[in-house]
């Protein structure tokens, strides 16, 4: 598997009135082609700092970030950033979200384009709805479906689903499966539930409280569609709660 | 809103205003007044007014000041707003010049207009030209500055021109706070524009109002011409809420 990201020892920290914060501290790690990488760790941790410098949206103090050997030095349409809140444009109904980063293109369909990819995500039929108009669940496929309309190779997921409900999430989770056996792209993804990430990534990696180091990383090698009650993944979350320092024996 | 609902929202306004007419007319009998008119001749001045079509000559006048006046306004403020919203530069280089004119009151700059422009329409539609325009620009740039971010980073990651920029982000976000900056903008444009006429001019509401007493003490058509500024103000206000509801700002006021 070719490298595609490679994360460089990077540190950011910030201002404050007690002096410079550390934020990301020496974070340094690699992602392959199409593989999907979960970070873990406690909220406010710098996962989100993290996550926008690799995609290019902040300057780190010190390191690299390189995607396919070249050096990543602004956002661009080959990694698309889909964060907590979502960046929907709710001025715009959901075929012209889908079609807004086709701008510039030189594509003959891009309606025709629009619409495969709202019907991958299950929301045909909604694409003249306007944002206000759809659940949490369809307004995150909205997101996605405007993601993977220009092909990128790379998503930037920042908890995507966390401000879904459980059930909402299990079926987000699945779709995104689903989308990901259909193209495969190359996910690194921020969570802060350790079982969504053994259910999506192929490593996990832990990141420690402030400032974000890397404490542990561990290899999710259960093949699709993975069981969420088998022993393994049981196993793995305790495994992984035990280096969060959140898993106490006796639960 | 069905009929019956509708009738109770406004029946408690409609008493009240009815109570304060009937203390009118009551106030006015009681105390002997020869000047202040009953309701009633103020009723009888509306219509000699509007037969003998002055009334119309007067609102015409009146509106097409304002319409001119607040038409260059927008022209003028909402390019502008949108510019110093998003050059830092242009904000800290005009935002200060606009806060010391701002609190000026058009009644003001009267003088200057006269000076300027005489006493024919272009002191009004000046007048009417300053005083909407700072609304208009300030809520612009309110605008411009509360895009939430995560909006113009994802334009940022699509990559998209400068112009998808504008006219699928920037200008759509903005949108509802124009036409809150407009709504204001006209507002006060009535408010001058009658002030303004009662100075230079030979037309219009404000003159109405003022020729009226000059004239004789007709306070019947004083009053008459205060009752049509309000009913006017309040129907233009009305048409801006309409704005409210387009479709292309409904995101804004649907949850």
């Amino acid at each position: 598997m070719p490298t595609k990201i490679v994360v460089d020892r990077i540190t950011k920290s910030f201002g404050s009135d007690q002096g410079a914060l550390a934020v990301v501290d020496d974070i340094s790690f690699a992602v392959g082609d199409g593989e999907v990488v979960a970070l873990v760790g406690p909220s406010g941790c710098g996962k989100t700092t993290l996550m926008n410098i690799v995609a290019g949206f902040e300057k780190p103090d010190s390191g690299s970030i390189h995607i396919d050997g070249a050096p990543q030095l602004k956002p661009s349409k080959q990694g698309i950033l889909i964060s907590q809140h979502g960046s929907v444009f709710p001025w715009l109904n959901v075929q012209q979200n889908l079609m807004f980063g086709l701008n510039g293109h030189a594509c003959d369909d891009k309606q025709g384009l629009a619409d495969h990819y709202a019907a991958l995500v299950g929301l045909q039929g909604f694409e003249s709805n306007y944002p206000h108009e759809l659940s949490g669940g369809m307004l995150k496929r909205a997101e996605l479906a405007r993601a993977l309309v220009v092909k990128p190779e790379i998503l930037y997921m920042d908890e995507p689903f966390s401000a879904l409900d459980a059930l909402m999430n299990l079926r987000m989770r699945n779709e995104l499966l689903r989308v990901l056996a259909e193209e495969r792209h190359t996910v690194l993804l921020i969570t802060h539930d350790v079982e969504e990430a053994i259910h999506l990534a192929d490593r996990v990696l832990v990141l420690s409280a402030l400032p974000a180091r890397i404490k542990a990383s561990f290899e999710v090698t259960m093949a699709h569609p993975r069981k969420l009650s088998s022993r393994y993944v049981q196993d793995l979350r305790v495994a992984i709660l035990r280096e969060l320092g959140v898993y106490n024996e006796g639960e | 809103m069905n009929k019956i609902a509708l009738a109770q929202r406004l029946w408690p306004a409609l008493l009240v205003a009815a109570m304060l007419v009937a203390l009118w007319w009551w106030l006015v009998r009681a105390t002997h007044s020869v000047i202040f008119p009953t309701p009633w001749q103020v009723l009888a001045a509306m219509a000699e007014l509007a037969r003998d079509g002055t009334l119309w000559e007067h609102i015409g006048a009146s509106l097409l000041r304002v319409g001119a006046g607040f038409a260059l306004a927008v022209c003028f403020a909402i390019p502008l707003g949108l510019w110093m919203g998003w050059v830092q530069g242009a904000y800290i280089t005009l935002n200060p010049l606009f806060q010391i004119l701002r609190p000026i009151s058009p009644i003001a700059w009267i003088p200057i207009a006269i000076l300027w422009f005489g006493v024919g329409n272009a002191s009004p539609i000046f007048l009417i030209f300053i005083s909407s325009m700072f609304p208009m620009i300030v809520q612009t740039v309110a605008g411009v500055h509360t895009i939430e971010r995560r909006y113009l980073r994802a334009a940022e990651n699509f990559g998209v021109s400068r112009y998808t920029l504008f006219r699928q982000v920037v200008i759509p976000a903005v949108l509802p706070q124009i036409i809150v900056g407009m709504r204001i903008g006209l507002g006060v444009a009535w408010l001058v524009v009658v002030a303004a006429e009662m100075i230079a001019l030979h037309s219009g509401l404000g003159y109405l109002i003022i020729d009226s007493r000059n004239a004789g003490n007709r306070y019947d058509l004083v009053i008459a011409g205060m009752i049509i500024i309000g009913l006017i103000g309040l129907s233009l206000d009305g048409m801006m809420r309409l704005l409210e509801g387009h479709r292309l700002v409904r995101w804004r006021y649907a949850h």
